[in-house]
């Protein structure tokens, strides 16, 4: 009986745990990351369990209090909520685990809010994925968001005016996405996503929809630092905490992908959406601009936080596109991105968080070729991540750009084509000048002789989550033939 | 063309109103001002909803034994109206943070300018 | 017996090689033997695949899917068997060599340098038993990032240059190779590597065909040194010496010329390639990079530069037989890829035996030399010799059927580009010869013959060319695999 309560159990899990951590935080103030722990790891199991059942038996359906919609609200758990549950909640587990230290650094005695502000903002991000009523889905985006805005604030001293921006254009944007809602209603009269998917076509070409299918694009496309959208990231990611950030950045981005996903292709479906203006292309250009702009801004960057919060841009900008095309490879391209990305950049964002924990800094023209001898762990779990960034197989980044480019040649779309090639190389550049820095001397600085270090390896319980990552990376690369036979099975069309 | 714009005075309200926010959020320097804006903005919103619920003699949702229930038309939605309720609640739990926020920032960098902010941040 | 798992292991035994390497970093004679052990069993069990190609046979293996209904898999087919012994076999001869090289020249991070070595080889081979283009991609990239470490293996201001240059030339090209795989994936859904191409009962537009081509041959050109695409080549040579000898003479280049023949003969076909006249292109580029090569060649004075240019112009030789789309010319081209990589590696060789010994690198500086290093620069006269295309050296026998085979096809002007390009090979190698022999030399004194771990495997090579240019079916059959292979590929697959 459990399979049909698992979605509830998912969000009651980062409840109990929220209102937990608390109450032994009070009391113990070091319990709370063993806590946090716990819960992010049973969620995660239950996440786990939850997707091979629907694979398996298909989609669940919870209603709230057993009402039926459209008077309750429900959770809709099918392949593609299963697959981003199941992404953030392990994503979310390992990070916490490698927390432990970096959170007793950066901002000792407040671990306690930290990680209870870190499980409702878990819970926000499950509810946006599960819940099937748009209303609902506001409710939680704005959970997440202001958990997410208390999580940034704490940080260095400018992270409270980063997350004052990020804040302002956050609310803004769920504004405008609650405009849409309400567009939406008053033509439907339903809040449910299916129920108002099964009467949009006697809705088509209806301007009060297209308006609607525009704030909620607009809207979410803030949450998702779609450009022109991404003002407020590169500052949130950079002056956040580093444990902040990596919970934050593999996470909170992908969720509002899934929603334009959600949104796009199951709610309006592609037809619906381009019945007007052809939105979806509208859509990839603006995610190839900023596939290139992040790039571009990431190049120009000395700061690996902000340089790895440019490259998000950048990769956010893949997932839209891949939406963009509506074929099943570019939809499979996008969500194995989508997980690919999480990996990558959760894996990226803790070692960032380890160098500082170590050196003081993550400025990446201060790196020197000491730090290969000092974190020779560390510094091969970034080449993973970094290599599988710039897209070289057998990684698994490679295939998610393989995949996005079978989507782009069967749209005959030659213009997303060059742009995924072109911001390859960008990533090269600006990986490969940090595996320089890394692994040789600096000629440029006059290096004659390798400096000098001794081994200093960051602890087991930042080691393992990092490397348990970047291995997944190669296992994935290998396996991803049956990941995308299952995202395969998931496209709506 | 008169009956367009009198006909949805309301709804011209809510793009005023909107319009305003959306103003106070972009240009406005003080991060105070640019709250209120936010404010403004959420709160143009929250009246669409309770406009678009509302109509002329009709009642709240509460049985009438003078009307009977063949007769809903004469009962208002309450649906949009409970939703603004929680729309309202997220809406000050906003502003709360946000105002938690400046709080913070101005301890750290005492003024709330935007532009003497971004001076002292660099 | 059960050959399937070799083409696997053959491909993995020096992956494998480089946990041992590391393990071993403070102990370097247990390192080097892991080195010459991997490469010891890879070349035996490359030899296990010979007697089936000859045949005509091809051993297939498939792993797990990489993609929905695209499976990593090998395939040991003749040509793959053909490159695939060419460059395990000379891999144990730079083994011996890199280690008197680094160890004369008092390299750094010699463990790095190993390791690298060892992914390298894998790469090769792995392109050369790829069965479809994903697979290909895979190695070629690998490839790309295994051999980053050696171009920059000195950390000089130069190699890290040389180093960036590379990795922008190669990963362009490996994007490119992506795209247009998968543009043939979409046209006509399969890439797998078919004799006689995939295009069969595809009809294309012809300007799309075009840009297929041309998004293949910037791919595969990159690699093969294809001019104006060649830069990243005598940038490269910033690298140590074996680097330069082994995977800028034999492995690296010749992948590319060897995916350049993968394009032609098993994507395309060579049908098509006539048919769209896309062939003409190739003779073109190849023709005016043999000629232009072999002028730039003569400007260097550096030893290595020149060789590289010289490289530059040979793996185009190898690109000129194959765009003939006659089989003597494809077989001229294949045979070339063999009897260039013999004489090139004796090259480099000498040029990194003269580096460690005399610490000299310019050919001005190389006056008399020949006194005191004879072994080495009779080696170095028999290596020119045999590329500028003098009998018996296998130099002559490849390039004798490329001219064939431009006659076969009623072509004049790729035989006239041999002959002047011939003429050129002796320009620009014997003032090089004629300072060793007959200039005095100075401060030569206190200096002898190389160490015998260089020397050794020096004199090997060159005899090898030798012995090549007098039986080509000498030990490997290596001719008579290259006439089945071209035959193969103008009989739509049925030898």
């Amino acid at each position: 009986m459990i399979e049909s309560h698992l979605p509830a159990y998912i969000a009651l899990t980062f409840v109990l745990f929220s209102v937990l951590i608390p109450a032994f935080g009070l009391w113990r103030s070091e319990l709370s990351h063993p806590i946090a722990v716990l819960g992010g790891g049973i969620a995660a199991g239950f996440s786990l369990f939850g997707f091979i059942d629907v694979i398996n038996d298909g989609s669940i359906r919870y209603f709230f209090g057993g009402w039926e919609p459209p008077v309750g609200i429900e959770f809709v758990y099918d392949g593609l909520s299963a697959f981003f549950v199941l992404v953030i909640n392990v994503v979310a587990f390992f990070v916490l685990i490698h927390s432990h230290h970096i959170s007793k650094r950066e901002f000792p005695g407040k671990e306690m809010p930290y990680y209870s502000l870190a499980m409702l903002m878990m819970l926000g991000f499950n509810g946006m994925i599960m819940t099937g009523d748009l209303f609902n889905l506001y409710v939680f985006l704005e959970i997440a968001s202001l958990a997410g805005y208390a999580l940034i604030a704490i940080g260095d001293r400018p992270a409270p005016y980063a997350a004052f921006r990020y804040l302002i254009i956050g609310t803004a944007g769920g504004t405008l996405y609650l405009l849409g809602v309400g567009f939406m209603y008053t033509v439907t009269g339903t809040l449910n996503i299916i129920d108002m998917a099964a009467m949009l076509p006697m809705l088509y070409e209806s301007n009060a929809v297209f308006a609607a299918l525009i704030l909620m694009i607009v809207g979410i496309g803030v949450k998702a630092a779609l450009f022109p959208m991404h003002g407020w990231l590169p500052d949130s990611y950079t002056y956040a905490s580093s444990s902040s950030t990596a919970l934050i950045a593999p996470i909170g981005t992908k969720v509002a992908a899934y929603i334009l996903f959600r949104i796009i292709l199951w709610l309006f479906g592609i037809e619906i959406t381009d019945a007007v203006a052809p939105i979806s292309y509208f859509v990839g250009v603006l995610a190839c601009i900023g596939i290139l702009y992040g790039s571009i801004m990431a190049i120009a960057q000395s700061e690996m936080k902000r340089m790895l919060a440019y490259s998000s841009i950048s990769q956010i900008g893949y997932i839209i596109m891949g939406l963009s095309l509506a074929n099943p490879w570019g939809f499979a391209g996008a969500l194995l991105h989508v997980l690919n990305h999480a990996i990558m950049k959760a894996c990226l964002f803790m070692i960032s968080g380890q160098l500082r924990l170590k050196e003081g800094h993550s400025d990446i023209s201060r790196f020197d070729d000491g730090y290969r001898k000092k974190y020779p762990w560390t510094m091969a779990y970034f080449t993973i991540a970094a290599i599988s960034m710039i897209g070289l197989p057998p990684l698994a980044g490679f295939f998610s750009k393989w995949y996005l480019a079978l989507g782009t040649i069967d749209n005959s779309n030659w213009l997303f084509l060059a742009v995924i090639l072109i911001s390859s190389l960008l990533n090269a550049v600006y990986f490969f000048r940090v595996l320089e820095k890394v692994y040789m001397m600096d000629p440029s600085k006059g290096q004659k002789e390798p400096t000098d270090a001794k081994r200093d390896e960051a602890s087991a319980s930042m080691l393992w989550p990092t490397g348990i990552l970047a291995v997944s990376l190669i296992v994935i690369g290998f396996a991803n033939a049956v990941i995308v036979g299952v995202l395969l099975d998931i496209f709506p069309m | 063309m008169l009956d367009f714009f009198f006909g949805h005075y309301a709804y011209w309200f809510v793009i005023i109103l909107l319009c305003i926010g959306a103003y106070g959020i972009l240009f406005k320097k003080n991060l105070i001002k640019k709250t209120i804006g936010l404010a403004i903005l959420q709160i143009s919103v929250v009246l669409y909803f309770v406009s678009i619920a509302s109509k002329w003699d009709a009642t709240v949702t509460v049985m009438d034994p003078d009307i009977p229930l063949d007769q809903v038309a004469n009962y208002l939605n309450p649906l949009p109206h409970t939703l603004m309720l929680t729309a309202i609640v997220v809406g000050v739990a906003t502003l709360g943070v946000a105002f938690t926020l400046l709080i913070a920032i101005y301890n750290r960098y005492e003024t709330l300018d935007e532009e003497e902010l971004i001076d002292k941040i660099q | 017996m059960d050959l399937s798992l070799v083409p696997l292991l053959a491909v993995l035994v020096s992956l494998i090689a480089v946990v041992p390497i590391l393990l071993s970093s403070t102990k370097p004679n247990l390192r080097e033997f892991w080195t010459i052990l991997a490469a010891a069993i890879k070349f035996g069990l490359v030899l296990l695949l010979l007697p089936g190609a000859l045949e005509g046979e091809s051993v297939e293996l498939h792993l797990v899917d990489l993609a929905p209904g695209l499976p990593l898999a090998l395939k040991a087919d003749p040509l793959g068997v053909f490159f695939a012994v060419i460059a395990s076999g000379l891999w144990i001869f730079t083994s011996f060599y890199s280690i008197g090289y680094v160890r004369g020249a008092g390299e750094h991070k010699q463990t790095r340098y190993f390791a690298s070595f060892a992914v390298c080889l894998s790469a090769t081979i792995g392109i050369a038993f790829s069965a479809n283009l994903l697979t290909f991609i895979l190695f070629y990239e690998m490839l790309t990032v295994a051999t980053y470490p050696l171009v920059i293996h000195n950390e000089k201001k130069e190699a890290v240059d040389a180093g960036r240059k590379y990795l922008a030339f190669t990963l362009t090209a490996g994007l490119l190779l992506v795209a247009a795989s998968a543009m043939v994936y979409h046209y006509t859904g399969t890439i797998d590597f078919t004799p006689g191409g995939v295009f069969d009962g595809v009809e294309l537009p012809h300007t799309a065909m075009l840009v297929l081509f041309i998004m293949f041959l910037g791919a595969v050109g990159v690699k093969a040194g294809i001019m104006p695409i060649h830069g990243w080549l005598p940038a490269a040579m910033a690298a140590p010496t074996p680097v330069s000898a082994l995977l800028h003479a034999v492995a690296v280049v010749k992948s590319g010329v060897f995916a350049v023949l993968r394009v032609v003969g098993y994507v395309f076909g060579t049908d098509v390639m006539g048919d769209y006249n896309l062939n003409d292109i190739l003779i073109i580029l190849a023709g005016t990079t043999i000629i232009l090569a072999s002028l730039i060649a003569f400007n260097q004075d550096n030893l290595k530069r020149r060789l590289a240019y010289s490289t530059v112009g040979h793996l185009s030789y190898i690109v000129l037989g194959i765009a003939l789309l006659t089989p003597i010319g494809m077989t001229g081209g294949i045979m070339h890829i063999a009897a260039h990589a013999t004489m090139k590696i004796t090259l480099f060789f000498c040029a990194g035996a003269i580096y460690v010994n005399l610490h000299r690198t310019e050919i001005s500086n190389l006056n008399g030399i020949a006194k005191v290093m004879p072994w080495t620069m009779g080696s170095f006269a028999i290596g020119s010799m045999g590329l500028a295309g003098i009998p018996p050296i296998n130099g002559f026998f490849s390039k004798w059927n490329l001219a064939l085979g431009s006659l076969e096809g009623d072509m004049i002007i790729p035989v006239i580009v041999l002959v002047v390009s011939g003429l050129l090979n002796v320009g620009y190698f014997f003032p090089i010869l004629y300072r060793a022999y007959f200039k005095p030399g100075e401060g030569l004194k206190k200096y002898g013959e190389a160490s015998p771990l260089m020397v050794v495997p020096i004199v090997i090579t060159a005899a090898l060319s030798v012995l090549f240019g007098l039986f080509p079916n000498l030990f490997f059959n290596f001719f008579d695999l290259a006439v089945d292979i071209s035959s193969t590929l103008f009989n739509n697959g049925s030898p």
